[in-house]
């Protein structure tokens, strides 16, 4: 696994041959190449933009790739009030959001809390066998949850758990173990063990040294999975179709999906904006912790 | 005694995770294989109003023959086959672009990588506009814009294709996770020794030769993980087809749609046989490379 672990490093290698000719031309074609592709990375997003400002009339294929007609003077933020707040017959964004915040918060947490306590005991808290344990808790993020989605919909029912957010926050803190688990594990491996055996020899107990030694330093870790798990429960679609697909009930995803296929005629200028409105949560955490991001997802790639 | 207040707190603080694990994903494959062998296809048989028997493997025989099920199996290697290429094409061009330090390096990086922070229902969204199947007076999207850049031969039916539309639906795919291989490999080439190149360059290595001979070999890890990773991730390939196609076109079925569409017509038996053959087809994948890295992680 250590690939997928591997943190993208920051410093790399200085060419040491660049500003040493002035112009190069292989410099050069590097850098067209490079902005050639992030023009095209980016043409979903303009389309995106430019599509939720216009106006039912304006958003006609002949019209795709242009700006408003009267840009930039004349635009409507009519998308975005109804993809907030909901058109006619279609379910609103701005609320599905919302119960998608009570979703992911605490199932983030209660998934990164667990996840810290077991990669404490696989680690630096050994007992036998802590390794059997370990790849049987792995084993949980390969599987398809296809192939556990049927019995988990009778279990579900008979644990008479309330629909909607309730069951997604304990199917995404049960399906995040392994995950949560790995990172926190392979992160207090590469801690010292002598911080903790220093803790163990004063007498102190489990509990004791995980609060008082372990959890101080197990900041950047948790960054890492409440990332990860904010990110992927916030995303989710899959858990969210089979257990919380009323309107009423279902997370940003399952609005988003009505939204976009509309009883009749699909309303695209809304569902742009409702799309681009969806995906800001993820996008703020992403800018603002991107690089933490990155090591996240070099982990947690495989997951289910 | 001494055994148990040694080893006690640390078993009692994994239990409930060693449980929850058990019961939702060992306990539960049981039971979807258990289901898979019954003739539970209708949802009175689910809840037990009316009664099931037990047909052995007779499920995957039968939907193992059905054109249909063929159908999305084929898909499925389909979209495999365009989505791994596409990633790993452009995530290491885009990596070997980067290695050698361009300007305004962590901008490009984070708007290349930042497709995958979106979700593939809102990706959907857009792609499914993009991807729209009209030429000629009536084209948007991506058709439209051969239109106007002149390309209009490269106009064409995208997902609508009979036989090839799921390919069309990996390119959103590619568009997502291309960013994410680029980051694992610029990790790879970043985490070669500078001193590596160097001694190379004093060899006489020119820098064809440096990254033909020194660099590429080093990555061939990282080019494992990411065709695990990302064929792991095609396998269970869902969001992006419902929300571009209709889950019943049959253009872009694949396992993973099948299972949904069974459930939802509450045809357990059926839905549970693919989840299980699903399960199957990943472990081909994943066993494999699980023990290769586990006998690397022991030699080291």
């Amino acid at each position: 696994m250590s690939a997928l672990e591997t943190q993208v490093v920051q410093s790399g290698v200085v060419d040491s041959r660049v500003g040493k000719h002035g112009f190069q031309w292989g410099t050069f074609l590097r850098h067209v190449l490079l902005i050639f592709f992030l023009v095209v990375v980016l043409l979903p997003v303009y389309v995106l933009l430019v599509t939720s400002f216009k106006g039912i009339t304006e958003a006609q294929p002949a019209r795709a790739w242009l700006l408003p007609s009267g840009w930039p003077w004349e635009w409507t933020l009519e998308n975005w009030k109804g993809a907030w707040s909901g058109l006619p017959g279609i379910p609103a964004v701005g609320p599905a959001m919302g119960r998608t915040l009570l979703l992911v918060i605490p199932s983030s947490i209660i998934s990164a809390m667990l996840g810290s306590m077991n990669g404490f005991v696989l680690s630096r808290w050994r007992f036998p066998h802590a390794n059997l344990v370990f790849t049987f808790l792995l084993f949980g993020m390969f599987i398809p949850y296809q192939a556990v989605m049927v019995p988990l919909y009778k279990l579900v029912m008979w644990l008479d758990i309330p629909s909607g957010i309730p069951t997604l926050i304990l199917l995404h803190v049960v399906y995040g173990i392994p995950i949560t688990t790995l990172i926190f594990r392979n992160y207090y491996e590469s801690v010292p063990s002598e911080l903790i055996e220093a803790s163990r020899v004063d007498g102190a107990g489990m509990m004791r040294t995980y609060w008082s030694v372990v959890l101080p330093i197990s900041v950047p870790s948790f960054v890492v999975v409440l990332i990860w798990q904010f990110t992927s429960a916030w995303n989710d679609f899959l858990f969210a179709v089979f257990f919380a697909s009323s309107p009423s009930q279902g997370p940003v995803t399952i609005a988003l999906r009505n939204l976009a296929q509309g009883a009749q005629l699909t309303n695209y200028g809304a569902s742009m904006a409702g799309a681009l409105l969806a995906s800001l949560p993820t996008l703020v955490v992403y800018i603002a912790l991107g690089k933490y991001f990155i090591g996240g997802l070099m982990a947690g790639s495989v997951k289910g | 005694m001494r055994k148990l207040r040694r080893y006690g707190p640390p078993l009692a603080l994994i239990a409930p995770s060693v449980f929850l694990i058990g019961v939702f994903v060992y306990g539960l494959i049981i039971a979807s294989f258990q289901t898979s062998m019954t003739d539970a296809h209708t949802s009175a048989q689910f809840t037990g109003v009316q009664e099931t028997h037990f047909v052995g493997l007779q499920n995957y025989i039968d939907i193992l023959k059905t054109d249909n099920f063929q159908h999305s199996l084929r898909n499925l290697l389909l979209y495999t086959v365009v989505f791994l290429s596409g990633t790993m094409f452009f995530g290491f061009l885009w990596a070997f672009l980067l290695d050698k330090r361009a300007r305004a390096e962590g901008f490009i990086r984070s708007v290349y990588l930042f497709p995958m922070a979106v979700s593939s229902i809102a990706a959907g969204v857009v792609w499914k506009w993009l991807l729209n199947a009209n030429t000629g007076a009536r084209a948007s999207g991506l058709n439209r814009l051969f239109q106007l850049i002149g390309l209009d031969f490269l106009q064409n039916k995208w997902w609508s294709n009979y036989n090839w539309g799921i390919a069309a639906i990996a390119i959103p795919a590619i568009w997502q996770m291309s960013g994410y291989v680029m980051a694992l490999f610029l990790a790879g080439f970043r985490g070669i020794p500078n001193e590596l190149r160097e001694a190379a360059r004093v060899d006489g290595a020119n820098e064809w030769q440096l990254y033909r001979h020194v660099i590429f070999p080093q990555l061939s890890p990282v080019a494992l993980s990411a065709i695990i990773i990302i064929g792991h991730m095609s396998l269970k390939g869902f969001d992006l087809i419902v929300a571009i196609a209709k889950p019943a076109s049959y253009e872009t079925r694949v396992p993973a749609i099948d299972m949904y569409q069974f459930q939802t017509e509450g045809n357990y038996a059926n839905a549970s046989t693919v989840g299980i053959i699903l399960l199957l087809v990943v472990l081909v994948l994943i066993v494999p490379y699980l023990v290769h890295t586990a006998r690397a992680e022991k030699n080291r």
